[in-house]
């Protein structure tokens, strides 16, 4: 099990060579990849950044997590930092099990838990030249009254 | 005591800075140092009740700090 956040593009074939093994019959992969439009708004390109080490401390409780619940042990976790471009992979999932089921559980499960509880945030650029953080319009007062 | 606060993404620009010492009196909670927050320019722009993780784990509001953490304040998370 590895999880780790990158500064560098992630090599997702790499990423299925460390989990592989003669004695897992399925592979699951999630790729997260930056969107060319985003509420209706054409995208440019996308900024990650994180609270690094809290981060990585939390990316690695919940490949933990995933472990322990699907007896997923060969899992790789890694997020990308930085400017990422159009179709850019952001992150990636990837887990390997000798049945089906338990790698897809694991994988969906890292992606869902990875969205709720890791501080990472991005910063979106629109083609108008705009940019904004995405989801911080919603709780902040003064910037949701300023759409 | 003194405490370490982070501020991220939007909550950084609101601010102007991504880490702030700040002296406040022995025992209080994250609730207060929110409360000291608010008061700075640009304090205005936070939330009421913004996720806080202190010393990298997150904790309630009413949580009461030693002096010496490091209190994040987590803007809406956004990964993947």
């Amino acid at each position: 099990m590895r999880t780790a956040l990158v500064d560098r593009a992630i090599d997702v074939s790499a990423l299925i060579a460390e989990t592989g093994d003669v004695s897992c019959g399925a592979t699951s992969v999630f790729l997260g990849c930056v969107r060319d439009v985003n509420d209706g708004r054409p995208v440019t390109g996308i900024e990650y950044s994180a609270y690094r080490t809290m981060a990585e401390r939390e990316l690695s409780s919940i490949a933990r997590e995933a472990d322990a619940r699907f007896g997923v042990s060969r899992l790789v976790v890694e997020h990308r930092l930085g400017p990422l471009a159009l179709g850019d992979v952001s992150v990636a999932i990837v887990a390997a099990h000798p049945h089906r089921a338990p790698a897809l559980d694991a994988t969906r499960y890292v992606i869902e838990q990875l969205k709720r509880r890791v501080p990472i945030w991005k910063l979106e650029h629109y083609v108008d030249g705009t940019r904004e953080w995405v989801g911080a319009a919603a709780q902040t007062p003064t910037e949701a009254s300023h759409p | 005591m003194t405490v370490t606060v982070l501020l991220f993404a939007s909550y950084a620009d609101a601010l102007g800075t991504s880490a702030i010492e700040l002296d406040v009196p022995a025992g209080s909670t994250i609730r207060d140092v929110l409360g000291t927050l608010s008061s700075l320019p640009g304090g205005d722009r936070l939330p009421p009740r913004p996720l806080v993780a202190v010393n990298e784990m997150y904790a309630p509001a009413d949580t009461e700090l030693r002096g010496g953490e490091e209190v994040a304040v987590i803007p809406p998370v956004a990964g993947g």
